[in-house]
């Protein structure tokens, strides 16, 4: 079930990956790689399973954790071409 | 092997199936719907359901505490930055002048 | 194992498909974006060959850092790549298949996959590393000891290079302190409430996780780069949503500079002072003549906070050069 389990993640990492590539629009970029990024979270968890390694799930953690830094970042930067201004910026609207 | 440990092998399987479905919907859903707002809908379900039942799916199979405490952390962080993320980005659209489709508004970008 | 294979065959397939993905686009916006994906893919394939660490340095840098600095030089430069004559891509290809068919020749000499009487099995510093390390160190992650202690001059030399990068930046970008004043209307905090609370609840974790790391990687997999990077990445993520200003203010460029001069310092003066007891350099056994292996834990985590404070400090003096120097342009 394990191997399964991973199997199907993989293909969903695909279809992400295929989204990631189409777009069209940047904001489906983003949400194609933060899936992904989820993705891999659960793939490396399940993975870990699969080897007996459970300390694999270090690294998934990590991703659980910052992998929210990226989205955050390429929002940021598409809407206020730079990173400077608070989230609440210049421009009076919204991240 | 115990009866008690051959029953949480097979609903642990079970459970991991449903996870994988949820994933595999998700999936589908993000590479085929055919407008972002929709694609985030289809995204979320990878992130709440898909996750959620994976990482159920090996607590079940975990025997020492520490895998499962990590497995808790991983479960409760991805239940805070996948929404989030989410929201940002459909905040982000919306103020981007991208509106759902059937809802009329100016699409500027 | 065959499933094995197979998901080594599909991880494999993703990264092939990336990587001419970002060949082909133009946007860099979305080469950026897949770059990641690029390295979410190369973190798996790391984690099936069952490298951990390495797995763990690719998760640190490639989830939170790559992406933050390739957006950073992006507001720098130009969103678009510029497109290559053909005149000037034929000579490019052809220097690009003659490597490659060098390399191909070259691999003809390699051992076959995964073969057990290849040369790393076979010669005597795996054994003195896999089995004797145990004892001689006593560290249970064998990465550990062979990199802080083992290879101990190796890894110094990689903290001075993270270290003149970080200067080098500092020199090109300017200090990232100069700004001018900014008409920033007052915040309009609700419609941003869900970020902000989210990443205030986050952030303490992230630091607290990078401490783990930082203080874990004699048992598990870590250590002081990767606790560095996700210790940075937190700062980072403040900055990111609460601006560049709060977060200056909370860790401030003039700690920063000296601090991360101070990792080095400790590096090698754990160095020097093994010199000083009667040792060669970062010999740790001197550091606890009655018990070497005292010796060494004392050593390695010595060695290793100041590979995390140096990481932590180039880090954050990075991230602040790019964003500070965008503000300055706009």
């Amino acid at each position: 079930m394990l191997l399964a389990a991973t199997l199907g993640l993989l293909t969903a990492m695909l279809l992400a990956l295929a989204r990631a590539v189409l777009g069209p629009t940047l904001y489906d970029r983003i949400l194609a790689v933060n899936s992904f990024g989820t993705k891999t979270v659960l793939f490396i968890a399940v993975a870990g399973f699969l080897a007996g390694r459970p300390d694999f799930l270090d690294i998934a953690l990590v991703y659980a954790l910052i992998n929210f830094i990226g989205t955050v970042a390429v929002l940021k930067l598409s809407h206020y071409g730079e990173f400077g201004a608070s989230a609440t910026g210049a421009h009076g609207d919204d991240l | 092997m115990s009866t008690l440990h051959v029953a949480l092998q097979i609903l642990s399987d079970l459970v991991l199936a449903a996870g994988v479905l949820f994933v595999l919907t998700g999936a589908a859903g993000l590479h085929r719907l055919p407008e972002f707002f929709m694609r985030t809908h289809a995204a979320s379900i990878t992130d709440s359901a898909g996750a959620g039942l994976i990482v159920l799916g090996l607590l079940l199979r975990t025997e020492e505490f520490p895998t499962a405490l990590r497995l808790v952390l991983i479960a409760f962080f991805l239940m805070f930055t996948s929404p989030t993320a989410s929201h940002a980005l459909a905040q982000a659209a919306l103020g981007d002048g991208f509106r759902p489709q059937g809802i009329r508004g100016r699409k500027t970008s | 194992m065959t499933g094995w294979m197979l998901i080594d065959i599909a991880l494999f397939a993703i990264l092939v498909a990336t990587g001419i993905a970002i060949a082909q686009i133009r946007q860099l916006f979305a080469v950026a974006m897949l770059s990641g994906i690029f390295s979410l893919t190369s973190a798996c394939i790391f984690v099936m060959q069952d490298a951990v660490d390495v797995a763990f340095t690719e998760a640190a840098v490639g989830a939170g850092m790559t992406t933050v600095l390739f957006l950073g030089a992006l507001a720098l430069t130009r969103t678009r790549e510029k497109e290559t004559p053909r005149t000037r891509s034929l000579p490019a290809l052809l220097v690009a298949a003659a490597t490659g068919a060098a390399l191909v020749y070259a691999s003809q000499d390699l051992p076959a996959f995964g073969i057990a009487d290849s040369p790393v099995q076979t010669h005597p510093v795996t054994e003195r590393y896999l089995v004797t390390s145990a004892e001689e160190i006593g560290v249970p992650n064998v990465v550990t000891s062979v990199l802080a202690s083992y290879r101990g001059y190796d890894t110094f030399g990689e903290v001075v290079v993270i270290f003149t990068a970080a200067i080098a930046v500092l020199m090109l970008l300017g200090h990232g302190a100069t700004r001018g004043v900014e008409e920033v209307p007052p915040p309009m905090r609700d419609r941003q409430r869900v970020l902000r609370v989210v990443a205030k609840l986050l952030i303490p974790y992230i630091l607290l996780f990078g401490l783990y790391v930082q203080f874990h990687g004699d048992y598990g997999p870590g250590g002081g780069f990767q606790a560095g990077v996700i210790f940075a990445a937190g700062v980072i993520l403040y900055a990111l949503v609460f601006g560049l200003d709060a977060a200056r203010s909370g860790v401030p460029m003039r700690v920063l500079r000296p601090l991360a001069a101070t990792g080095v310092v400790v590096y090698g003066g754990v160095g020097v002072a093994t010199l000083m007891l009667g040792g060669s350099f970062l010999d740790y056994n001197r550091l606890a003549p009655d018990d070497p292996a005292a010796g060494q834990h004392l050593g390695i985590l010595l060695v290793e906070l100041g590979v995390g404070i140096t990481v932590t400090a180039a880090m954050i003096m990075l991230f602040y050069s790019f964003a500070g120097r965008g503000v300055r342009r706009s």
